[in-house]
């Protein structure tokens, strides 16, 4: 063989790997969304979304107190990262070559990689331990620190993207800059940020790391935002790592709840998106 | 007046207040692990980074061991998951056809959307018992080497890699992917115009993005070094520094998640926050290295949706 037929055999070999490896990649991803549903859908019942857990060695009961709770937990969190998240964006975004800009942007990246359960311990640090008490709110703070980059870098991006003829025309017609910006820039990316706050939001639903002892867990209904409060994440691991065959078929139906949750979030998301860029690009 | 001066000055500092408050946040949990370990820091001194007991009963605490549990299930975890994540950015990014390239990218960042919880449920009861059999039918040759020795248990550091892997996949790959799209065009068709094979011409592409990729596949070890809840349902959770795939083991995420809220005494409460002090250490100096080599590709890699949002009239090769 001669060397160009090497070298083009060669070239072959590495195309077909390439390809390869995206398959090996979805391999696990096929067999984890078919054992999530095909166990998931043997256990889900209307008592899963209307019971509460059944006392140990029982059978039945469901998760309506870890639905109530992540619901909760997750508007405690919406309700101080969307505000923190957005309007820090835009002021990274207005104000991009200052030094405050630079560090907040290197300070929301850290925070995107810092570990889940390190913020856990974060916040027991300061939401539990003074109170001496496990509280939804405690779970809200740590929620709401995972989702707070997410939000600040999709605004950031997003304002980017605004043309910059609105503003001009906004300040021609006598706006302050932070009129302009408040008004006719944020809502013109408005959609691409409520995309983005739907994907946190379906990101720190899933989380489990940092309530393990923060919002800690609750068998109960509760809607007090002082107490423990049950999530469906805690909840599935709980079911999971015990010995009960009953809480074992549970366990696969929170999962299926949960990734169907992410599921649906990321296709709106995708959706949403494409129709954004057809808007902007005028196709 | 107001709308003038007052109102320009007051929405920069009202909107740099919340921008101050994310710096503030990431220095308040340093500072915070950091106080709350003091205990612990001031007990044990360096020894607590190589005392090998962990024993809460006598109040002796040495971190070794997960230590050593969190490095080598990451680095084993990164190298298996270093070329596949390559491959998949450089097809998706080079090789692919147009028409596969939205729904592929779609399902491999899906991997990176599924939650932890449902990552270790699947460990658990379907992975670990693959894993299992997979150790029983090792011929006995094998067995011997160090690599493979102990009984064949399934929950273990092989587990753990295996899972860990899948979930660095996503995020490496789809940054890498971002970097090589940031490599000019000229660069291959240099390479053709030279009379490159494909490959060559990919790979003086990969070249010229070496620094990026790099920090990609950091920027993935770091995710393997914090993930918590799929490791602590698979890999044993027993503190003990072996090499052996089949062996228990126990990472510094997985020993907080379990024996946090059982911590009864301060000492031992602060020898675990240390240890989540030396972990937002860790990953801090790792997130750092990789998004600075990722920088000095002097390109925004790090905004996939903008790249996806072309506002000008697309360039050449974008994804339009």
């Amino acid at each position: 063989m001669n060397h160009d037929a090497i070298r083009r055999w060669k070239s072959t070999i590495v195309v077909w790997l390439c390809g390869l490896s995206v398959l090996v990649a979805l391999v696990p991803l096929a067999f984890i969304l078919f054992f999530v549903v095909s166990q998931g859908v043997q256990a889900l019942n209307w008592d899963f979304f209307t019971k509460l857990p059944a006392p140990v060695g029982e059978p039945g009961g469901g998760f309506a107190n870890a639905i109530v709770g992540t619901l909760m937990l997750v508007g405690i969190g919406a309700a101080f990262a969307v505000p923190i998240g957005v309007i820090s964006g835009v002021y990274i975004a207005e104000f991009p070559a200052t030094k405050l800009a630079t560090m907040a942007r290197f300070a929301a990246d850290t925070l995107n990689g810092v570990p889940s359960i390190v913020v856990g311990v974060f916040v027991y640090g300061i939401a539990v331990m003074p109170f001496q008490q496990f509280s939804a709110i405690a779970g809200g703070i740590a929620l709401g620190i995972m989702m707070i980059p997410i939000v600040t870098r999709t605004t950031e991006e997003l304002l980017k993207l605004v043309p910059p003829a609105l503003r001009e025309g906004a300040l021609a017609l006598g706006a302050t800059r932070g009129w302009a910006t408040m008004t006719v820039v944020l809502p013109a990316a408005a959609p691409g940020i409520i995309t983005g706050v739907v994907l946190a939001l379906a990101r720190i639903a899933g989380e489990t790391a940092p309530l393990l002892f923060t919002a800690f867990n609750n068998r109960f209904m509760s809607v007090s935002p002082t107490q423990p409060i049950a999530s469906l994440t805690v909840q599935v691991y709980t079911y999971a790592i015990s010995p009960y065959e009953d809480w074992h078929r549970q366990a696969w139906a929170g999962a299926l709840v949960l990734v169907s949750l992410v599921l649906s979030c990321s296709l709106l998301a995708r959706f949403a998106t494409r129709r954004l860029e057809r808007l902007q690009t005028g196709h | 007046m107001r709308r003038w001066l007052g109102g320009d000055v007051a929405f920069k500092i009202g909107t740099g207040v919340f921008a101050a408050l994310i710096v503030v946040i990431v220095a308040g949990i340093g500072v915070e692990l950091w106080r709350q370990s003091m205990l612990s820091i001031q007990k044990f001194g360096l020894g607590f980074w190589v005392g090998d007991v962990w024993d809460p009963v006598s109040g002796e605490f040495g971190a070794r061991a997960f230590i050593w549990g969190t490095l080598y299930s990451s680095v084993l975890a990164l190298l298996l998951a270093a070329p596949i994540s390559l491959g998949i950015a450089i097809f998706l990014s080079e090789l692919c056809p147009a028409r596969l390239r939205m729904p592929l990218t779609f399902l491999t960042e899906l991997l990176a959307a599924i939650p932890s919880i449902v990552y270790g449920l699947w460990g658990v009861f379907v992975l670990v018992p693959v894993v299992r059999s997979l150790e029983q039918s090792m011929p006995a040759a094998l067995r011997g080497l160090p690599l493979f020795s102990g009984p064949a248990v399934g929950v273990g550091m092989l587990a753990a890699v295996l899972i860990l892997a899948i979930m660095v996949i996503p995020f490496a790959s789809s940054v890498a992917r971002e970097v090589l799209k940031a490599v000019p065009g000229s660069q291959r068709e240099a390479a053709y115009a030279l009379g490159a094979t494909r490959w060559e011409a990919i790979r003086a592409a990969l070249f010229y993005a070496r620094t990026g990729i790099i920090g990609s596949l950091i920027l993935g070890f770091g995710r393997a070094l914090g993930e918590t809840m799929a490791v602590t349902m698979v890999i044993g959770n027993n503190p003990q520094i072996s090499p052996s795939l089949f062996a228990p083991g126990y990472t510094m995420s997985a020993v907080l998640a379990n024996e946090f809220t059982e911590a009864a005494d301060n000492l031992y409460l602060a020898a675990l926050i240390e240890i989540g002090l030396v972990l937002f250490a860790i990953t801090l100096m790792v997130n750092t290295a990789s998004r600075l080599l990722i920088w000095s590709m002097n390109r925004p890699v790090r905004a996939p949706r903008a790249a996806r949002i072309p506002a000008a009239p697309a360039p050449v090769g974008g994804a339009a």
